[in-house]
């Protein structure tokens, strides 16, 4: 835009923002009229008035994209996953992450992420402990321990959002070095690190911190908010991880929450175990009981340790007294689904559709919405290879990301196998 | 779906999806016949109805061997609007059911030529997520939509081989804040019902006498999701949700789970049984597909 130019030259620095990695006179707003020209992807059909935007197409091919990514990676649709994990979150606080090309700027965008990442996280991987490290003037610090509570860490995380000074990559990895060699055996360990900053800045060398991670089998990811760098590359090939740099702030939460589902496990990295737990019973409604969490007596509603008698008041957590890990039934059966995963549905080609033998169904198995006859456009209906129901786009992305269950194979009898239960 | 002006969606708009079991095992064993039952279900069908002029209703039918969509209130044409009377439901929904049941049986003949009966139990996982997908589908409509919740009628006994699937269900449920009310008209209680209701923030109850039923179904099930919060509904006792081990199917409360698979073990094994994975050492390689037994155990 003229206007951005015309003060550029004049060299005043005005109260815009730093956009780095752009062209770098264009602000946010602007960019959206100057790069992405939305009102170039209308189109007019043969009279001359607008198709509407098809959205759902483009979300869907996007979707499919990813899931054939994701099982790509795996010949059987059983692979192994690391479903108990310790994971440290270490959030990158110096300067760079006060810069405003994220609105209202990076550190803020990255603790909202973060906080819907701990939720989801704990959805997913109920078993799984979680901690955070910030990076600040050089230092690296503990912000929580690793725990099994999401309200204390995003608690934590948001009374401390202020940046400065440098970063330093080395002296976190040493960090979440030092306290990730303390978990079990059994336990996968990871670190997701959230990289503003273009350069770290080291008291030692760096490739030792990374040999000596890579020899205590931790996981390290990376997510570079402003461009690809060197060191993080070489971390997280060394270390099995992922590395990736986030476009924008839609962009930058996808690869968050891509972090949120077990990885596949990599078999040399945790012994398999045995572990004790115990699946204590709710206590009845007018009991009175010490609570061992709150240290303050409380009426009715808790749970008591099978082992030692204490009172706790919520699963799944880590008894205080006896040191036994506290779970319930369900929270075990929220990580079936990474075990015995759904395939994914085919799209219906338009062979298929177009020819007039067929008796196509005409609506969603799932939803009942009716499924259009298509001419010349693509199939906007998928099908399951099992049980050959077809169903809409949004009941394929539905089901596959939330539900975990073809309805179609779950209402027929003949096409179920026995799976393993507990109950 | 004609779009209602925006006054007349009160708070206590409801969609409600009512899942029919209709399981010729369980109700050729009931003391309440199914004629009687259908009768209680249609007037509190019919009374939800009335409670709010945008009320929306859909029955989905679960059945020994398959599941099937019975009733939409949102599509049915109403000419009893012109009359002034609300246009009947009965005649639609019960010509709708008994086609369904006539296709269930038939498969159900199917079946039992090529395998032996294994199971009695209704295909409950099949129309949960039947429900969830349409459910989805009424959020996808718009910011002006009603609440949604889910009511199993049941009479049936839960199907361990099911147990994965309704627990997915559950948390999607969960998830999407969709409250699963269960009223189970069987015999012993139904945990997975249980489990249900109390992780979803449903209500779960067993009626006293079924001779009744219109009763409890009118006074505790067709509340609506805004009014619950003040209203006293039956609370839930004693839901067990303590783990069965794998070998001996014997309910534990403390136990020693595989890392691997989570699979739930009620003495030290050397090895899992599941997957395979030898405890205590580094695993060599990963589980194949065919170590990953699946195993069906009777509850």
């Amino acid at each position: 835009m003229n206007n951005g130019n015309g003060r550029r030259l004049n060299g005043e620095t005005e109260e815009d923002d730093d956009d780095e990695g752009s062209e770098g006179d264009l602000d946010a707003w602007e960019r959206t009229y100057a790069d992405e020209r939305s009102w170039e992807s209308l189109q007019e059909d043969e009279s001359g008035l607008l198709r509407p935007v098809d959205n759902k197409t483009l979300y869907h091919a996007q979707y499919r994209r990813r899931i054939r990514s994701l099982s790509s990676q795996a010949t059987t649709s059983r692979i192994q996953k690391g479903l108990i994990r310790y994971l440290y979150i270490v959030v990158d606080l110096s300067r760079a992450a006060a810069e405003m090309d994220y609105r209202p700027s990076r550190m803020a965008v990255v603790a909202k992420h973060v906080e819907a990442f701990i939720r989801e996280f704990f959805d997913q991987n109920p078993l799984s402990q979680l901690g955070l490290v910030t990076i600040k003037d050089g230092i690296a610090h503990c912000l929580t321990d690793l725990g099994g509570s999401p309200e204390s860490h995003v608690k934590a995380l948001m009374g401390k959002l202020e940046c400065s000074g440098e970063s330093s990559l080395q002296n976190a990895l040493d960090l979440v070095h030092g306290y990730l060699n303390q978990i079990p055996s059994y336990g996968h360990r990871e670190v997701l690190i959230l990289y503003s900053a273009l350069s770290t800045c080291d008291p030692g060398d760096i490739l030792e911190t990374i040999q000596k991670c890579k020899k205590s089998k931790m996981r390290c990811s990376v997510i570079g908010l402003s461009a690809e760098i060197f060191i993080c590359k070489h971390l997280c090939q060394e270390t099995g991880g992922s590395y990736s740099v986030a476009m924008d702030e839609s962009h930058f939460k996808e690869l968050i929450l891509e972090h949120a589902p077990p990885p596949p496990a990599i078999a040399e990295f945790a012994i398999a175990n045995l572990i004790k737990m115990g699946f204590p019973q709710r206590a009845a409604e007018s009991s009175i009981a010490i609570c061992s969490c709150h240290k303050e007596a409380k009426v009715g509603g808790g749970y008591t340790c099978p082992r030692c008698k204490a009172r706790v008041c919520e699963l799944p957590t880590e008894c205080r007294i006896c040191g036994l890990t506290l779970i319930s039934s369900p929270h075990l059966a929220r990580s079936y689904h990474h075990l015995f995963p759904i395939v994914p549905f085919d799209e219906v080609s338009s062979s298929v559709l177009n020819d007039p033998h067929n008796r196509l169904p005409r609506s969603c198995f799932g939803c009942q919405q009716s499924l259009p006859n298509p001419g010349n456009k693509p199939s906007l209906r998928v099908a399951c290879p099992k049980c050959k129901q077809h169903f809409c786009l949004d009941c394929d992305i539905y089901i596959h990301e939330s539900l975990h269950n073809c309805p179609g194979c779950e209402s027929f009898r003949h096409s179920k196998t026995p799976i393993a239960t507990e109950e | 779906m004609p779009s209602a002006p925006t006054k007349l969606y009160a708070d206590d708009v409801s969609l409600l999806v009512v899942l029919l079991d209709t399981n010729p095992f369980f109700w050729s064993t009931s003391s309440l016949p199914f004629s009687k039952f259908l009768s209680h279900v249609l007037s509190f069908l019919n009374s939800i109805l009335l409670l709010n002029q945008i009320n929306q209703i859909v029955v989905i039918a679960t059945g020994c061997n398959s599941c099937d969509y019975i009733y939409d209130s949102s599509l049915s044409t109403n000419p009893g609007i012109e009359n002034g009377k609300l246009p009947a439901l009965c005649s639609e929904l019960l010509k709708k059911l008994e086609d369904f049941v006539t296709r269930d049986e038939q498969l159900n003949k199917q079946q039992s030529q090529s395998l032996p009966p294994t199971t009695t139990s209704s295909l409950l996982s099949g129309s949960l997520s039947m429900a969830l997908c349409y459910i989805q589908r009424v959020f996808r409509s718009g910011p002006l939509h009603p609440h949604p919740r889910i009511l199993c009628v049941q009479g049936s006994s839960d199907g361990p081989e099911q147990y994965v699937a309704i627990m997915n269900s559950i948390f999607s449920a969960q998830r999407s804040m969709v409250p699963i009310d269960s009223c189970y008209i069987g015999s012993n209680n139904s945990a997975f019902l249980q489990q249900a209701s109390y992780i979803t923030g449903g209500v779960y109850q067993k009626p006293q006498q079924l001779d009744g039923l219109f009763q409890y179904l009118s006074t505790v099930f067709a509340t609506d999701l805004h009014s619950r919060t003040f209203l006293q509904l039956p609370k839930s006792v004693g839901v067990d949700f303590r783990a069965s081990c794998f070998c001996h199917k014997k309910t534990i409360d403390m136990g020693y789970i595989c890392s691997v698979c989570l699979s739930i073990f009620c003495k030290h094994h050397k090895k899992c049984s599941t997957c395979g994975s030898v405890f205590g050492q580094a695993q060599t390689d990963v589980a194949s597909a065919s170590n990953l037994k699946r195993k069906t155990p009777e509850s």
